[in-house]
């Protein structure tokens, strides 16, 4: 059977399945919509979170990056994986104590204020949508390769299949959708990984194959740092970013990590607070599994890129080849006109541009694996955009449905009507989504960087502070999101988007400390720390109730589940 | 509420996390980061020791210091007669 057959089964089943536990986990109650009822186990919750929280950029986009990154992508893995340590250890389990359903919650309790909750309402809307338009991108990418259907259809399709689970499960239909998307993710992943370990050094464990040693005795590292200075590239074992950006980029995406709403909200469905602490550790056991495979997979994906397309003719290139010139992803241009290919660093004379997304999709065609094993990886990043795209727009609704129409505009409105709230704003996330799918802002890994410098901005600071200070007040805390929110939309903004100020004067030169804006959220948290605690040393301390609070949430003793107010 | 245990308690709690947090940043900002170069002259098999640090052993790390706290934090519960 072909690639488009094969593609075109897998993708019916995975769907059909997780519109068959949409179905089964509907959602009767706001709880249940929320937080799943709360009854979550660790380990599903665990499987859950790192469905959530791995994307299309970390399926699709992530290994193809650090493929031409080598040593400075880096700051993915360690920045993706160690944010968890942060989570595990200063958040989850008094916000799971805490007990209720959303981040603008925790805020605006905390800080006894409805500005608060609005600026929370705010910077999580703000995250989200920055977050989901990526995921979009994604789906669409891989549509388009994989059913040779336009973009736009994919994008239209994607949308469709996340309404549905989304608006009729909630919370409920989602957690458990997730467990069967990483279920798909995590295999579609692992199986051409460990094929491609097995066919390049022997051995099937691709996190020890990529520090073997190939058919030739030569330790494969070592084969691609040699193949890549020979080109004229950089060693792909060390870096060419400076020092700081690459400490300040780690630091905004461990940082955003931990602040991310729809991944702490996820530690809100467990029934206890040690099973907030549970699922924090399964969940970065399975999210592991993916981050230490995808250097391998970078690796070897270079290694077989380079052996396969430099200095040989173009019409002996194989069918992949072909197909992703079409999609425009890959384009070759005969510079010299010998009909060969040269792929080298120097763009003068380079002749293949190559877009890092299409690694992951295409490194099983480039190492000629099965037909089912290529559409395998459709059906993977399918899962992979889907799963994140669907715990974002549940972020998005509540944050409407509970956190601003039930709680500031019309507290008097029933049960009944808030859930069709949330299912109301639901379709308005999914359509504003799908815009942003179709007008893509930029390539999927930056723009999902850009989300975490917001979360770690803003959300990071007040909530750790709201935990572990307890003269922390309101004053403090609005100011301190304002400014770090502020500060970090600024800078991106002029360097990144290059909206405000001249396009000569938003170069890498300009930065300031020579931090990138993918790094800079990381000086807005600082900020907001700085601004956080001398605003509250010359306010008003918080009320003797809120104190009471703290006190309480730093305790496990007396969890109960999560409690509709 | 704060009770004298709970107090302890809370103490034990930041304890822990100071040592913990220092490990997780040992292992990523020092050895993945700050010391790279120096690191990178050690080998480990087919990996230099930074390179290898920045892109599988922070990881793996990670995962241990989580194990870590969860066990401690519940023999802690226990001691202090805490548990949920």
């Amino acid at each position: 059977m072909d690639v488009q057959a094969w593609t075109y089964i897998l993708v019916f089943i995975t769907f059909g399945l997780y519109i068959g536990i949409a179905i089964w986990s509907k959602a009767a109650s706001t709880k249940d919509f929320y937080v799943a009822g709360g009854g979550v186990s660790p380990l599903a919750n665990g499987m859950a979170t790192a469905a959530d929280w791995m994307s299309a950029a970390s399926f699709i986009s992530m290994a193809g990056i650090i493929s031409f990154a080598g040593y400075d992508g880096s700051v993915y893995l360690m920045g993706w994986t160690g944010g968890y340590v942060l989570l595990a250890l200063l958040l989850a389990p008094y916000l799971r104590k805490f007990g209720k359903f959303t981040v603008p919650d925790f805020i605006g309790d905390r800080y006894y204020s409805h500005w608060a909750r609005l600026v929370a309402i705010v910077a999580a809307l703000f995250v989200s949508f920055t977050y989901v338009s990526g995921q979009m991108r994604g789906v669409g990418v891989v549509f388009s390769r994989f059913l040779e259907v336009e973009v736009n259809t994919g994008v239209f399709i994607g949308m469709g299949i996340v309404l549905f689970y989304a608006i009729l499960g909630g919370m409920k239909g989602i957690t458990y959708t997730q467990v069967a998307q990483y279920c798909v993710l995590i295999f579609a992943f692992m199986v051409p990984a460990i094929f491609i370990s097995l066919q390049m050094t022997g051995n099937p464990i691709p996190q020890i194959g990529f520090g073997a040693q190939g058919s030739d005795g030569v330790y494969l590292l070592d084969k691609l740092d040699g193949l890549l200075t020979e080109l004229g590239f950089n060693e792909y074992t060390s870096g060419t970013k400076s020092k700081i950006d690459v400490f300040f980029i780690t630091a905004a995406l461990m940082l955003g990590t931990a602040g991310l709403p729809h991944v702490i909200v996820r530690f809100f469905t467990v029934p206890k607070v040690r099973d907030a602490r549970k699922s924090a550790l399964y969940a970065l056991i399975f999210i592991a599994i993916l981050y230490t495979t995808a250097p391998a997979i970078a690796v070897f994906a270079r290694t077989n890129l380079i052996e396969t397309v430099q200095d040989q003719p173009y019409q002996a290139m194989p069918e992949w080849f072909k197909k992703w010139e079409e999609t425009g992803l890959l384009t070759y241009g005969d510079k010299n006109n010998d009909g060969r290919i040269q792929y080298l660093a120097d763009d003068e004379q380079n002749e293949l541009v190559i877009d890092p997304d299409i690694m992951v999709l295409a490194n099983p065609e480039i190492a000629r694996l099965p037909n089912w094993v290529i559409a395998l990886v459709a059906a993977g990043g399918l899962a992979a955009a889907l799963s994140t795209a669907a715990g974002l727009l549940l972020v998005i609704s509540s944050s409407i449905s509970h956190d601003l129409l039930k709680k500031i505009v019309m507290p008097e409105i029933s049960e009944k009507g808030e859930l069709w709230a949330a299912r109301g704003a639901s379709v308005l996330a999914v359509c504003v989504a799908g815009y942003f799918g179709i007008n893509p802002p930029g390539f999927v890994a930056s723009v999902v960087a850009l989300a975490f410098g917001f979360a770690a901005a803003s959300f990071f600071p007040a909530i750790v502070l709201g935990i572990f200070y307890k003269r922390m007040n309101k004053e403090g805390a609005v100011a301190g999101m304002v400014a770090g929110l502020g500060l970090t939309a600024y800078y991106i903004a002029r360097f990144k988007l290059k909206w405000i100020g001249a396009d000569v004067s938003s170069g890498p030169e300009h930065w300031w400390w020579g931090i990138s804006p993918e790094g800079f959220g990381t000086v807005g948290m600082l900020l907001n720390f700085a601004v956080a605690l001398i605003i509250s040393r010359f306010t008003p301390a918080p009320p003797q109730e809120i104190v009471h609070l703290v006190e309480d949430i730093r305790i496990p003793k007396g969890a109960t589940g999560p409690q509709d107010h | 509420m704060t009770t004298p245990s709970n107090k302890t308690y809370w103490k034990h709690n930041i304890r822990y996390l100071i040592i913990l947090l220092a490990i997780w940043f040992l292992v990523s900002y020092v050895f993945g980061i700050l010391l790279v170069e120096q690191l990178n002259e050690i080998r480990l098999g087919g990996f230099k020791l930074g390179f290898w640090f920045a892109q599988q052993g922070a990881i793996y790390l990670f995962i241990m210091l989580i194990l870590i706290y969860v066990w401690l934090m519940r023999k802690l519960d226990k001691k202090f007669n805490l548990e949920d």
